[in-house]
């Protein structure tokens, strides 16, 4: 059914630090190394080790520029399926192969379902539904279903691939309908923010923004250096021209 | 947006074919349809022709096309499906009245009650295929009240022109049907001049800062670095650009094409001194037309920019 549950037992999702992600890239990999196995197998490469490399991937890292001169910085940005409370994906299907899980908010869709419409990618504003051109469905985030209640697993291990890989903990996983979750305590303190809040989809996932930086390089300002004399004041002043 | 040719001829076949049925529909309706045996066989078999044709292309893009038919399950969000069953929903009516119309040679009650019926059917169609492009709040050129409207009016006048057409060649010159095409291509034309007004003024939509939420302190936020070095689906798909210079020259021939001249040749064959070729003119004109709401039904999908481009370069949505 593509009619959304009304609420969700649980809001299992993703927060992302924009302040700590380095941009290696790593979440994307072990994603497709992953999820290639898992639910939504295989997630196809096209001419993988041609020209024009191109393939399914439920995560994509991008870098952003923000600010100019001594406030600017680089700030890596991993994008992928925000779990959305009024997912727009889901009720656009006409199949009812998108759905919205009630038991934990998680929006996945059934393949064996799915006719290949595209219509549910055109809803996303966030480019998070990619299509498998050879299998001709819609491929989506899992966010890893089969970790995260996998008893096959060690306890610790329970947490999708994304989260499990990331070098930096720049990723957290967590129920952001309990207050009371690591996740959202910690939303809480870092002020995490929704993507395109204006379009009304709800997020599940939040990013947290990059910290205000300590402006070190205008405190220590160096002092001009005093000039030096005699044989290496005479190369200073002849390199100096 | 990728302007995906299956799903342009979709749209402008279907649609001239619905726009046939719903005006011949209203006019049995109301009484001033010709009862021409000849005519009705023609105006039927290509109105559902057309619309049939259209609705086959429609499934040709799809990925699974032999499950098409769980597409009619979900109406009760999606419009894509409310879409498809008012299409299957219109052609058993469609079909009665065209039995009586074509077959039977007479329009009694039971006929022209299914004629009505298929005309609303058909309006519903068309309506909810529009709604389909209107209601995704992810691209703005599309979350526009003008949108439905302009589908429905485009429909109407295109199959206007093929009926005043067949009109003309079956010696059926009722004025409802030969003067239709003008005053429905004359409101077309305006819908879509407000339209191209209020999205060339448009300043609103996301843009990259609220994409990212890196601009929210009013810093300027641009891409440094793309995820991937060759194009994926997203932008395949939801990436296509057209120059603002070509989409002003295009908007031009739509305008011409659809409009303009189909107008112009509409009210030369109604001079008497066309009669003669009125037929002629009056062909030209569909095929004008038919061929015109092709280019505006690409230039629809070619200006539409989707909030997705955010994350790769674009500033605004």
């Amino acid at each position: 059914m593509t009619a959304l549950p009304r609420s969700t037992a649980k809001a299992l999702g993703l927060v992302i630090d924009l302040d700590t992600c380095v941009g290696c890239h790593a979440c994307a990999v072990n994603c497709k190394e992953w999820n290639t196995g898992g639910h939504s197998a295989p997630l196809t490469d096209e001419d993988p080790y041609g020209a024009d490399a191109a393939g399914v991937w439920f995560n994509r890292i991008h870098a952003f520029e923000t600010g100019t001169g001594e406030g600017g910085r680089t700030v890596h940005f991993p994008r992928s399926c925000l779990h959305c409370e009024t997912p727009a994906c889901v009720t656009v299907c006409p199949t009812g192969a998108s759905y919205k899980r009630e038991a934990d908010g998680i929006v996945l869709v059934d393949e064996d379902l799915c006719i290949g419409c595209k219509l549910c990618s055109w809803a996303c504003p966030y480019g998070a539904r990619e299509y498998d051109a050879d299998a001709g469905v819609m491929k989506k985030c899992t966010l890893c279903i089969d970790r995260i209640y996998n008893e096959n697993l060690p306890e610790r291990d329970r947490v999708p691939a994304c989260v499990a890989t990331c070098p930096a903990g720049a990723r957290h996983f967590g129920d952001l309908a309990d207050p009371g979750s690591e996740v959202s305590l910690l939303v809480a303190a870092r002020g995490g923010f929704d993507l395109m809040p204006e379009l009304g989809m709800r997020p599940t996932n939040k990013y947290l923004p990059p910290r205000p930086r300590a402006n070190t390089c205008a405190e220590a300002a160096v002092e001009a250096p005093e000039r030096a004399s005699g044989f290496l004041g005479l190369i200073d002043r002849v390199f100096s021209r | 947006m990728h302007p995906a040719y299956s799903v342009i001829f979709f749209t402008v076949s279907s649609g001239a074919g619905f726009g046939m049925l719903m005006i011949a529909g209203t006019l049995a309706a109301i009484g001033r349809l010709s009862t021409d045996a000849l005519f009705g066989w023609l105006v039927m078999a290509a109105a559902l022709g057309a619309a049939a044709a259209g609705l086959i292309s429609s499934t040709l893009h799809l990925g699974h096309p032999e499950r098409a038919w769980r597409a009619l399950g979900q109406w009760r969000t999606s419009w894509l499906s409310r879409e498809g069953v008012a299409a299957v929903a219109t052609f058993p009516p469609a079909l009665l009245f065209a039995w009586g119309w074509a077959v039977a040679g007479k329009l009694s009650f039971p006929y022209v009650c299914a004629g009505g019926i298929a005309a609303v059917l058909a309006l519903v169609t068309v309506a909810c295929t529009g709604m389909i492009y209107q209601s995704l709040v992810t691209i703005r050129a599309w979350h526009n009240r003008l949108v439905t409207p302009v589908y429905l009016v485009l429909a109407l006048a295109s199959g206007a022109l093929w009926l005043a057409f067949l009109a003309r060649v079956t010696g059926n010159g009722d004025p409802a049907l030969t003067h239709l095409p003008i005053g429905l291509l004359a409101a077309g034309w305006l819908l879509k001049r407000r339209y191209w007004r209020g999205r060339d003024n448009d300043t609103g939509g996301p843009t990259v800062a609220s994409a990212t939420g890196l601009g929210r302190d009013g810093d300027s936020v641009r891409l440094l670095e793309s995820p991937h070095t060759q194009e994926n689906f997203v932008m395949r798909e939801m990436g296509y650009r057209i120059a603002r210079k070509h989409a002003l020259k295009l908007r031009r021939v739509a305008v011409a094409l659809a409009f303009a001249l189909p107008m112009a040749l509409t009210g030369a064959a109604m001079l008497p001194a066309a009669a003669p070729i009125a037929a002629v003119l009056a062909l030209l004109a569909a095929v004008g037309g038919t061929i015109g709401i092709a280019a505006e039904r690409w230039l629809f999908f070619a200006e539409a920019r989707h909030a997705v481009t955010l994350y790769y370069g674009a500033e605004r949505a």
